[in-house]
């Protein structure tokens, strides 16, 4: 079976319900997409599936059949990624970090969709990602900022 | 000189417990290895009591050989001997190394020591004492290395020492101008002699570059946002296997008998092997159970699920929440548990008193539920274990894996890795045991063992359950005349010697003992209670139920005889004033000097004031809306919070805003205190709201972040205002950072509650009690 993952096609031999979480980490040694509950409840695994962020943890591969699959390691990539990872560093967002790779996925894909988030509009994207360390506030500046430095209007 | 703390009595009673992990801050003799280097920093007087860094397992070193190593190219190497969980260490210690270094931090890497306290000094990373008990150790590391560049510049120029400094990684001559980089001098300066600590030149405060700014980058903040940052779980060993285990549900339990022929006809699954548990006490022992061995984690926990195993569960199988909790009731509303504390005479004060309270505050077992799950990998060659793991505790992970290898612990190499987060359940090696048995069953092969979040939820180390039973007595004039308090809670002592039922000198010194409060009549007592689970360390630890039950009860005195909460509050406090631990029978005191840190009600009470003015205490709500107002002492830090909550009609609650203020003494990173701070206020939010870990028939009933309950972004504060009392030098002795903001949290959200709606919570977690 063929992946497309960060623009790069990469041929499996696997079963078709495994989960593209564990295909990245443990098949493909990209580390960078984390295991959080393995039922969808916490988001530190997102990823994006043609742009739309989804819990790799609980999406099988055969999901991802003629799709692309961006994740953590080509965030940088993206402008609006990228905008996101500095406004996190500026902001001092991290705490643990281990959440923070699938924060910045999905905070990267509502800003791709969105570009002036509203608070109700940050609540609704981040909240399936869980932050045991308690970096929300600081989160949601750093979308905010991130917003700004983008080009949006906040 | 106080009179010492009473820790030939503590040793005796804890005897049986294993010292490194629960004698860490008592004041120990002869426990401690000095490595006859000038940097290892001891007392000299060995009959003398120690306190603080002095009195950890292994001490501190300050030996700049150990931790810095300068490179050609002028690049900075600092080590970080403490585990890095979110708190911002590996940033905080090696910034107080690079200011007395006068190192550039962008040309400064922080790589991370692996378990070897007799080379580096104490690793275990609690008690919220790495900058605290380190501070000092790091800057006399930066301040050595910065005199040898010195003093190696000096030589090669032929000039006095005196004529040159450092500055932003050079060293200059004053008069002539002359510049060399450190990579020119660090080849000449490392063959220097390394400075006595007696004749290192500190710098002076307002000389800092680094230390108490605000702007100092976080050491791995890039790496964790690009997906780089290296955690337990990403470690990757060559022809590693993957694992994972079906343990005990019920704490003491073991496998009867079991199927694996399903199992193994899952692709990808390589071997099922049974791992030995070991009963009751837990110590830091694997709980045993059937492991199974995968090409991948997936495939691993897909041959799990295909497992059938009968379960001897065990005498624990009787322990039931509910049941248990109405035991812990009844038993503290009887006199006669063991006494702890009398002063004056309260049964006479509460007969003759205007007024007499009373209330039971209970609070769950909760669970520390780091995002990264207990994960370790191990791998055995040559008679050689080495283990990479996310751990709290290097240097006990790295005995307990040889103690159940029957190796020596030199043979063992425990790595450290960044940890996904850790709030104490980190320090118990157990998954590093695992990991290294099921190599041992593997004939070495590296291999990795990763729990599932409900293997986290459901074979924890967790919080205790508590009922904390206050009474008190009031004069119509408002003067609280009498206190009560019984504290029941299993142990966790129980967690290394099973017949333990009573709360341990740490315990009951996290806000029982050690109560700042100017009352004449005080009798303090602890009722017996058994543990039937693990019980653990979960940050602020014992402060949680105690800051909940009295900041709550204080606030409910205050509204029964019809005064103003704070006022109440600092009237009960009393004047400003230095109480010496020893008259409080706090025996513990943070394993801290009771002369250095005495508790100190001026700081209490300015942090009260300070929450107060910046949280406009007092001011006008609309109808649903309430302020809370709760204080509390922990880890030789003092905090206070108010909470601004607003409930609807159908009993929705938000938080509109947050304010904590801390005094911690000198603060040298003021930015992690701040995000610390925050952190508590929302895992203060999260266990007050919905945290809840509760047991049927001896095993825990929630299995992930379903059923486990943490705060989210849309149940967060909408605003945190941190507000930092810095002390006004940096003589004045650090206080603890990482635990000390979660305890008042809880109370001061549940007191908004009652402003709000004039519903009181006793019984956390507050979940649907406001929708009736």
């Amino acid at each position: 079976m063929k992946l497309s993952i960060n623009g790069e096609s990469h041929e499996v031999n696997l079963p078709e319900e495994m989960p593209i979480l564990w295909t990245l980490r443990d098949v493909l040694g990209m580390t960078g997409t984390k295991f959080g509950c393995g039922k969808a409840l916490c988001g530190a695994c997102t990823v994006m599936l043609d742009g739309q962020p989804i819990r790799s943890c609980s999406t099988p591969i055969s999901a991802a059949k003629g799709k692309q699959i961006t994740t953590i390691e080509a965030v940088s990539e993206d402008k609006i990624g990228r905008a996101i990872q500095q406004a996190w560093v500026e902001l001092g967002v991290p705490q643990c970090g281990y959440c923070q790779p699938g924060q910045v996925v999905s905070a990267t894909a509502l800003l791709r969709d969105n570009a002036n988030p509203t608070d109700t509009d940050i609540d609704n994207a981040m909240s399936g990602n869980i932050c045991r360390c308690g970096t929300y506030n600081r989160i949601r500046d750093a979308i905010k900022l991130a917003a700004t430095n983008s080009g949006g209007k906040q | 000189m106080n009179k010492p703390l009473k820790n030939e009595s503590l040793q005796t009673e804890i005897t049986n417990i294993s010292r490194r992990n629960l004698l860490k801050g008592f004041a120990l003799t002869g426990l401690v290895l000095a490595v006859g280097m000038p940097f290892t920093g001891f007392a000299e007087d060995e009959e003398a009591p120690k306190y603080g860094r002095d009195a950890m397992p292994h001490g501190w070193v300050d030996n700049p050989l150990v931790f810095v190593a300068i490179a050609e190219d002028g690049s900075v190497t600092i080590v970080s001997h403490r585990s890095e969980m979110g708190q911002g260490v590996r940033t905080s210690l090696p910034m107080a190394v690079a200011d007395e270094l006068e190192a550039d931090w962008d040309k400064v890497k922080v790589v991370q020591a692996p378990g070897d306290e007799e080379r580096y000094g104490n690793q275990d990373t609690d008690g919220s004492r790495s900058v605290r008990h380190f501070f000092m150790p790091m800057r006399n590391v930066g301040a050595a290395a910065r005199m040898m560049l010195e003093a190696a510049a000096a030589a090669h120029w032929g000039v006095a020492v005196e004529e040159v400094f450092a500055e932003n990684h050079q060293i200059k001559h004053r008069s002539s101008g002359k510049v060399l980089g450190y990579g020119e001098l660090a080849k000449a300066a490392a063959a220097l002699d390394v400075p006595q600590r007696e004749n290192l030149r500190l710098k002076t405060p307002d000389q800092f570059r680094y230390i108490g700014k605000q702007s100092t980058k976080l050491i791995d903040g890039e790496d964790i946002v690009t997906g780089k940052a290296v955690y337990g779980i990403d470690v990757q060993v060559d022809g590693m296997l993957h694992a994972v285990i079906a343990r005990p549900p019920v704490y003491g339990g073991k496998v009867k008998s079991f199927d694996d022929s399903e199992a193994l006809k899952v692709p990808g699954v390589i071997k099922v092997v049974t791992l030995k548990g070991s009963p009751p006490p837990a110590v830091f022992n694997p709980l045993g159970g059937v492991a199974v061995i995968a090409e991948n984690t997936w495939a691993a926990m897909q041959g799990r699920e295909k497992l059938k195993i009968e379960w001897d569960h065990g005498e624990n199988a009787s322990y039931n929440t509910e049941e248990y909790r109405q035991q812990m009731i009844e038993d503290a509303s009887t006199a006669g548990g063991k006494v702890l504390r009398s002063t004056g005479d309260v049964t006479k004060a509460m007969e003759t008193a205007d007024k007499t309270f009373k209330a039971d505050y209970y609070i769950p077992h909760l669970s520390q539920a780091p995002m990264e799950p207990p994960v370790a990998t191990a791998r055995i060659q040559d008679g050689k274990c080495e283990v990479w793991a996310p751990t709290q505790a290097p240097q006990a992970s790295r005995d307990t894996v040889a103690k159940w290898l029957e190796m020596s612990p030199e043979d063992v190499t425990v790595h450290v890795t960044l940890l996904g987060g850790g709030f104490g359940r980190k320090s118990k090696p157990d998954y590093l045991v695992e990991a290294a048995l099921l190599s041992k069953a593997i004939d070495g092969r590296p291999v990795q063992v990763t729990w599932s979040r409900e293997d986290d939820i459901h074979n924890g180390y967790l919080h205790t359950v508590s009922i904390e039973h206050l009474e008190a007595a009031v004069n119509t004039d408002g003067k609280t005349t009498a206190w009560l308090h019984r504290t029941v809670a299993p142990s966790i002592s129980s967690t290394f010697d099973a017949s333990s039922v009573h709360q341990m000198p740490i315990e009951l010194g996290m806000g029982v003992m050690n109560i700042p409060f100017a009352i004449e009549n005080i009798q303090i007592e602890n009722p017996e209670a058994k543990a039937h689970t693990r019980i653990g360390w979960f940050r602020s630890v014992a402060n949680i139920p105690r800051a909940f039950a009295i900041q709550s009860f204080i606030a409910e005195m205050a509204h029964e005889v019809g005064q103003e909460h704070k006022a109440f509050l600092l009237d009960l406090i009393g004047p400003a004033r230095k109480i010496d631990p020893i008259d409080l029978n706090d025996e513990w005191n943070y394993g801290e000097s009771p002369e250095k840190y005495p508790l100190d009600t001026g700081r209490l009470r300015r942090v009260v004031e300070t929450v107060c003015e910046k949280a406009n205490w007092g001011r006008d709500l609309p109808a649903g809306r309430g302020l809370g107002l709760a204080t509390h002492y922990s880890f030789v830090s003092y905090t206070a919070a108010i909470v601004e909550v607003e409930v609807s009609e159908d009993g929705e609650l938000t938080i509109p805003r947050m304010d904590i203020a801390v005094d911690c003494g000198p603060q040298v990173n003021p930015e992690r205190i701040r995000s610390q701070m925050e952190g508590a206020c929302i895992m203060g939010v999260s266990l007050a709201t919905v945290g809840e870990i509760s047991f049927k028939d001896g095993a825990v009933e929630q299995d992930n972040f379903d059923t486990y309950q943490v705060t989210r972004m849309n149940g967060a504060p909408r605003e945190i205002h941190v507000h930092l009392l810095p002390a006004d030098d940096f003589n004045t002795p650090l206080g603890g950072i990482g635990e000390p903001g979660l305890p008042p949290i809880a109370p001061a959200l549940c007191n908004a509650i009652f402003a709000a709606t004039g519903k009181r919570i006793r019984n956390l977690p507050i979940r649907y009690q406001l929708e009736s």
